[in-house]
């Protein structure tokens, strides 16, 4: 049994407190065509939490009174949720920048063409998962063919002007550990995979992000079916680095789950841990104080351990 | 059931200090400056080392360095190659004996 996260904080005499609020993330619906291993918000076929209009409507108003740097769209699979374009469209103008993150599959479909035509129009920012350029290996954690789908999908990106060098259309991949071990280092992970897919496959991208599995949802489960959940948490609170917590993006993000209802996090929103502890809808909000505590749990360590998780 | 080797044993290594602490030191800091990078990537040594842990058959070294392979970004495709590797020098080296058989046979035959 591992150190209550919190007290952990406390024996380094640390304080984890809201800083400047710069990122807006909106998570649009845990609908998803995949049902990843890795996955802590449990997303996949059949979900019902999808965000409607009014919802839409009101993440817009939320984010034009309080302009924020970067808007992230992520899920689940956003582009399952009907209106997508209409909240990209509306949001981007209140943005410097607007993130997207896929899972590459789905976009095959001849049906997202004009989803990919708009994301280009607005310069959208792609971010997409892929955690191995090894198939099998993708695979174990995404599901069968998904690692093919993929390198497909990252080829008809760079045929339309994402992830080229000098493009300000930014082709990002995020690789998470396809099971329970840490992330490999960022930079490293980022050369080896630039050179493999360059090499192998023609493939471009601007950035690789590695980010630890957090212990939640179908991962946590997948963790206490496989025997790895003790080992894999002890590995996480050993790894605890008081040097993180002041770059950690819970200080500068804020999640907005598919109902509307403010999070320090996605990981909170998965926890169903409310921002402040209180459930607080975004039309009801008239300012983003700093300074307010981050509510945390133990699986904060997944982005406190080694590197950290910014 | 009993077995001489318990996977959390490998949590212990360090103990072996307990009786000989300066010889220890002098070996854990060696490890260490072994694996750090070098001319060779961590992860090119931690390949190296998996593949040399099946050569002398380490079950706490496969462990260790299969684990140490999987967070410097290889997967089970080479590290199988890597295990092949180990497979190849270790029947060479049985195989390039034969030259010495070969050599008797030649000698005391006719």
């Amino acid at each position: 049994m591992v150190m209550k996260f919190q007290k952990t904080l406390s024996e380094h005499q640390l304080l984890l407190h809201r800083g400047n609020t710069s990122t807006l993330q909106i998570n649009i619906g845990r609908l998803c065509n995949l049902a990843c291993r890795h996955c802590h918000v449990d997303a996949g076929p059949g979900r019902p939490e999808i965000m409607g209009r009014k919802t839409m409507s009101d993440v817009i108003d939320f984010a034009r009174r309080f302009r924020f740097q970067v808007a992230d769209i992520t899920g689940g699979a956003p582009e399952l949720v009907p209106d997508l374009d209409y909240l990209m469209q509306e949001l981007r103008p209140s943005v410097d920048k607007l993130i997207f993150r896929t899972n590459l599959v789905l976009l095959l479909q001849d049906r997202y063409a004009p989803l990919l035509r708009l994301c280009k129009e607005l310069q959208v920012a792609i971010t997409a998962s892929f955690p191995s350029t090894n198939a099998n290996q993708a695979d174990s954690q995404r599901g069968e063919g998904v690692w093919q789908g993929s390198i497909e999908m990252l080829k008809r990106l760079n045929a339309i002007g994402y992830g080229l060098p000098g493009s300000r259309l930014e082709l990002n991949l995020v690789a998470n550990p396809t099971g329970a071990f840490m992330p490999v280092e960022q930079c490293r992970a980022e050369k080896k995979f630039k050179t493999d897919l360059a090499r192998k496959w023609g493939i471009q991208f601007t950035n690789l992000f590695t980010f630890a599995n957090v212990p939640l949802g179908r991962f946590h489960r997948w963790l206490e079916q496989s025997g790895n959940l003790t080992h894999y948490m002890d590995r996480l609170a050993a790894g605890f680095n008081p040097a993180t917590i002041n770059g950690l993006m819970c200080r500068s993000l804020i999640s907005i789950s598919w109902d509307g209802f403010l999070y320090d996090c996605d990981f909170n929103q998965a926890a169903d841990l409310p921002y402040t502890g209180e459930r607080i809808h975004i039309s009801s909000v008239t300012h983003l104080p700093q300074e307010t505590p981050i509510v945390t749990e133990d699986h904060c360590y997944a982005c406190t351990a080694g590197a950290g998780f910014t | 059931m009993e077995t001489y080797y318990n996977p959390t044993d490998l949590e212990k290594f360090g103990e072996i200090g307990k009786e000989a602490p300066e010889m220890a030191k002098k070996f854990f800091d060696y490890y260490a400056s072994v694996f750090a990078e070098g001319e060779l990537t961590g992860r090119e040594k931690a390949l190296i080392a998996l593949a040399v842990a099946h050569a002398v058959q380490c079950p706490y070294c496969i462990d260790a360095y299969t684990s140490s392979c999987l967070e410097k970004g290889s997967n089970q495709a080479e590290m199988t190659e890597a295990i092949h590797v180990a497979c190849a020098i270790r029947g060479g080296a049985s195989l390039v004996h034969g030259v010495q058989m070969m050599n008797t046979c030649r000698k005391v035959s006719m």
